[in-house]
């Protein structure tokens, strides 16, 4: 089957664009994704590292509080403090979703925004409250983005040690029943916030690695619990391992022993237990499908699914290896679109096709980027960063096109971009440009029997070769 | 397995059934004194029940939520999750208390409003995913088929009345909610949408989407329930600074003079609005009780939550109250032993609720499997005693007068529903 380059940039890339050509071959994908990550220097977004920095701001102004409760003007100041921290955050949130969908809209490497999409949802986290809310995109830009075309195992403990995950899964309180500091809480009579927590634990599993058919039980996601015990954080230094709060003694995760040995508890027997269940053959069956249902469509060949996963067994999860496998694979290019894009997905690439200027949302106040970016995706179904659960979000056609989000979506394309002030295409035009060679004629005649612009624009990019891929 | 229906007293029971027969608008009518006045015969106008589906996504804590604070056990298990009247909560009938944040329920406790199941849990063991968890109590079957090949069993209730209108029930809200998937017409909207589209651009868009059945059938719906009197908003709620803004129908509150109602509550007067309507049943989500952590911060705010969704409905339904039963299941139950950092993990048995003028109030509905070291399933769990598809395919025949041989083959395929606990008056 000859290389069909428009299908190469729907399915594995950002979607057609009036200003870039799509790729050349999978070759020319592959070499792109191997080489320096251009678009991110070009629309940078906060690192962790920086992140940390307003986590400490924060609980430095919430500790003067504390300590001026009787000083009620200092107090106040500290509110004001925090609250201004807060809301930086909040601010600079919303213009990281500009820089990312300006990073869709200008890329040349469709495939390397697409993967780390699908990994930041894979090893979703998010903040449960104050500024760490705010902090999924420097978690994706430091724990996912540089790993993606890595070895999975990376991944994996990138995402296990990184704060944001700690937070999001409970992981950063849990201590040993019988660690150093548990015993000496004890000692002292506070019983309360000593012990395991067993949520990383169990997402690490069911969510991370082997999958929730992969031969795992209750025993090992407590074995697990005590494993991870002295994975922690702090404000002003980041992920730190406290060997005072993990549990003394081996523990046995899927028939293998870690720790145990003389001395303090060891990162690296946590490190071991993460790469023995990245490599594991179960993970490795899991992933593939992952990717292809993601890439492909909602029910993959099989035999897409078995390449994926004898590759990422012999490689040992070398995902450059595996993402070879996928796009050599007869399967991986059905001609026929199948996959709903999500809304993020579906609205960066509609700027994508009406060749968005590459100022634009970088300036736009809180408001705007609320009204042009956030709503609409909350309507579509995908407030921004924050999924339901730590299983991200579906995968499924049928959850995003229902009545509601389907309505969200007509209303958008038929609104958002003429509400943005960016002059629209010809329709007639536009249709050529958004679907290629995949433009049907019941599509060609709506754009161009339209009232107007505004309602050209909208029925091509509402139609379903647009919102396919 | 035995019923245990801790002593309704006399008097409550007079007025449950004063109430019922004044609802009924049968005061006064020889037929109200009649003991054939029973619950099949109630169900015998099955179009006018309503019935309301709560999912609560994440695992409720059933030992929290409804205390069992009369076993001798559960004080020893709870180190900073306190229990029972002494710690604030409210005694129900001297064995359970409700949670302190449910304490606006309690005026529907005592007019025989509202009742609990309680060790009650799938048929889904050992591995405590939520995710497989919730897809399990949503399909209602024993084992979780293909997702393919799945629906839910509020749709096979559907398929079994033979329902062919789209507004007989609602999946409300922008949350997937398998229990409503399947063959049967579903109407799939919430408080906040509307789509507003020009004659022309709207048969264009008909034409352009003709030949993909899944945005076919979507727009087509969606061009239907917009016809109808729907408040559209312009603009979502800006974000807040909570815990409570990750529940996912946080951004649907219509704005209102000082302030905005919040997510659950908007869904609960849509739900109310189109049950006092052509609807029937209803189901949404409320999420945020996955509580692995300082629980005792976390929970009261989403039971608040589910209390205020609970009196929306009643409020909201006004003169068909009488008629509705609501019922909120979640996909299992917490650990009995507080963990770590003061908050529950996955568990196995949990708590239910029930809600509404229909329900025979006033009781936890329970075979109690006790607390101690022994009686724990896994030795880490409360045991379920009963099956919580049990409880609900009583309440279905009940409601809607289902034979017990369509609700054990159709609707819960191989489901033994056991002695029956009289939910519905």
């Amino acid at each position: 089957m000859p290389f069909d380059p428009e299908l190469a940039e729907m399915r594995f890339g950002a979607g057609l664009s009036p200003a870039i050509a799509p790729p050349a071959g999978v070759p020319a994908m592959l070499e792109r994704l191997s080489g320096p990550d251009d678009i991110a220097a070009r629309f940078p977004i906060e690192d962790f590292t920086a992140f940390l920095v307003r986590m400490e701001a924060n609980r430095t102004a919430r500790r003067a509080r504390g300590k001026s409760k009787d000083d009620p003007a200092a107090a106040a100041r500290h509110l004001k403090e925090q609250r201004l921290v807060k809301r930086d955050a909040r601010i600079a949130q919303g213009q990281w979703l500009g820089m990312q969908v300006q990073r869709r809209v200008h890329t040349a490497d469709g495939l390397r925004e697409r993967l780390v999409a699908f990994w930041a949802d894979h090893f979703t986290a998010q903040g449960k409250a104050g500024v760490m809310q705010r902090a999924a995109s420097p978690y994706v830009e430091t724990t996912i983005r540089p790993h993606v075309t890595g070895r999975f195992a990376d991944l994996v403990v990138a995402a296990t040690t990184a704060p944001l995950m700690l937070h999001y899964l409970d992981q950063e309180a849990a201590s040993g029943p019988n660690s150093v500091a548990a015993q000496a809480l004890l000692a002292e009579g506070r019983v309360k916030r000593t012990g395991l927590n067993e949520n990383l634990a169990r997402e690490l599993l069911e969510l991370h690695t082997l999958g929730v058919t992969g031969g795992y039980a209750q025993d090992d996601v407590r074995e697990l619990a005590e494993l991870l015990t002295g994975l922690t954080y702090q404000a002003q230094v980041g992920f730190k391992f406290q060997h005072k709060m993990a549990e003394p003694g081996a523990e046995t995760v899927l028939g293998l022993s870690y720790g145990g040995g003389p001395g303090n508890a060891q990162l690296s027997d946590i490190v071991a237990a993460l790469d023995a269940l990245a490599t594991h053959p179960d993970t490795g069956r899991h992933i593939a499908r992952k990717l292809a249902v993601h890439f492909v469509t909602d029910d993959p060949d099989p035999a897409l699914v078995d390449h994926l996963a004898a590759t990422f067994a012999a490689t040992r999860g070398d995902l450059m290896a595996v993402y070879a496998a996928l796009l050599d694979h007869p399967a991986a290019w059905d001609p026929v679109l199948h996959n709903v894009k999500p809304p993020f997905d579906f609205l960066a690439s509609a700027w994508r096709a009406l060749a968005l200027p590459t100022d634009a949302f970088l300036t736009m106040d809180e408001p705007g980027i609320q009204r042009n970016l956030r709503a609409p995706l909350a309507r579509m179904g995908q407030p921004w960063e924050r999924p339901v659960g730590p299983d991200g979000w579906p995968e499924d056609d049928a959850a995003w096109i229902n009545p509601l989000g389907l309505s969200a979506r007509m209303d958008w394309a038929m609104n958002g971009p003429g509400d943005l002030g960016v002059p629209l295409p010809d329709p007639r035009d536009f249709v050529r440009a958004a679907l290629g060679s995949r433009a049907l004629p019941e599509v060609i005649f709506a754009a161009s029997a339209a009232e107007n612009r505004r309602e050209g624009v909208g029925l091509v990019l509402v139609s379903p070769a647009f919102q396919r891929r | 397995m035995t019923q245990s229906i801790p002593s309704p007293a006399d008097r409550r029971a007079t007025l449950t059934r004063r109430a019922f027969l004044i609802r009924s608008g049968l005061l006064g009518c020889s037929a109200a004194a009649s003991p054939l006045l029973t619950p099949i015969t109630f169900a015998a106008t099955p179009g006018d029940n309503r019935l309301v589906v709560i999912i609560l996504r994440g695992a409720m804590d059933g030992l929290d939520v409804v205390q069992p604070y009369g076993d001798p056990a559960l004080a020893g298990l709870r180190r900073s999750l306190r229990s029972g009247p002494d710690a604030g909560a409210h005694d129900l009938d001297g064995f359970y208390a409700l949670h302190p944040g449910l304490v606006a329920l309690l005026p529907l406790w005592q007019a025989g409003e509202l009742a609990f199941g309680h060790a009650v849990s799938t048929p889904y063991r050992d591995k405590r995913s939520h995710f497989d968890g919730q897809d399990l109590l949503e399909a209602g079957t024993s084992d979780l088929a293909p997702a393919s090949a799945r629906d839910g069993w509020l749709n096979r209730l559907l398929q079994q009345q033979g329902i062919t209108g789209a507004e007989t029930a609602y999946a409300i809200g922008r949350d997937a909610l398998p229990v409503l998937a399947g063959r049967a017409p579903v109407a799939n909207w919430a408080p906040d949408a509307g789509l507003l589209i020009s004659p022309q651009a709207r048969r264009l868009a008909e034409a352009v989407m003709h030949d993909d059945p899944l945005f076919r059938m979507a727009l087509s719906e969606a061009l239907q329930l917009s016809r109808m009197d729907v408040p559209a908003l312009t603009d979502d709620d800006a974000d807040t600074d909570s815990v409570a803004a990750m529940a996912p129908a946080r951004s649907m509150g219509q704005p209102q003079a000082g302030g905005t109602v919040a997510g659950h509550v908007a869904i609960a007067d849509f739900a109310a609005e189109r049950l006092r309507g052509a609807a029937r049943i209803a189901a949404f989500s409320l999420s945020g009780w996955d509580t692995h952590m300082a629980q005792a911060a976390v929970l009261p705010r989403v039971v608040s939550q589910l209390a205020e969704t609970v009196l929306a409905l009643r409020d909201g339904l006004g003169p068909v109250w009488g008629q509705t039963a609501v019922l909120a299941v979640t996909e299992f139950g917490r650990t009995a032993r507080e963990n770590g950092t003061a908050g529950t993990d996955h568990g196995t048995g949990g708590a239910m609720m029930m809600a509404g003028g229909a329900v025979r109030g006033g009781r936890v509905v329970a075979d109690w499997p006790g607390l101690g070291a022994d009686a724990l399933y896994d030795g880490r769990d409360l045991r379920p005693t009963r099956d919580v598809r049990d409880v609900v395919a009583w309440a279905m025949r009940g409601l809607f007068g289902l034979d017990r041989a369509v609700l054990e083959t159709a609707v819960f395929p191989g489901l033994d529903m056991g002695a029956d606990p009289q939910i519905i008056l």
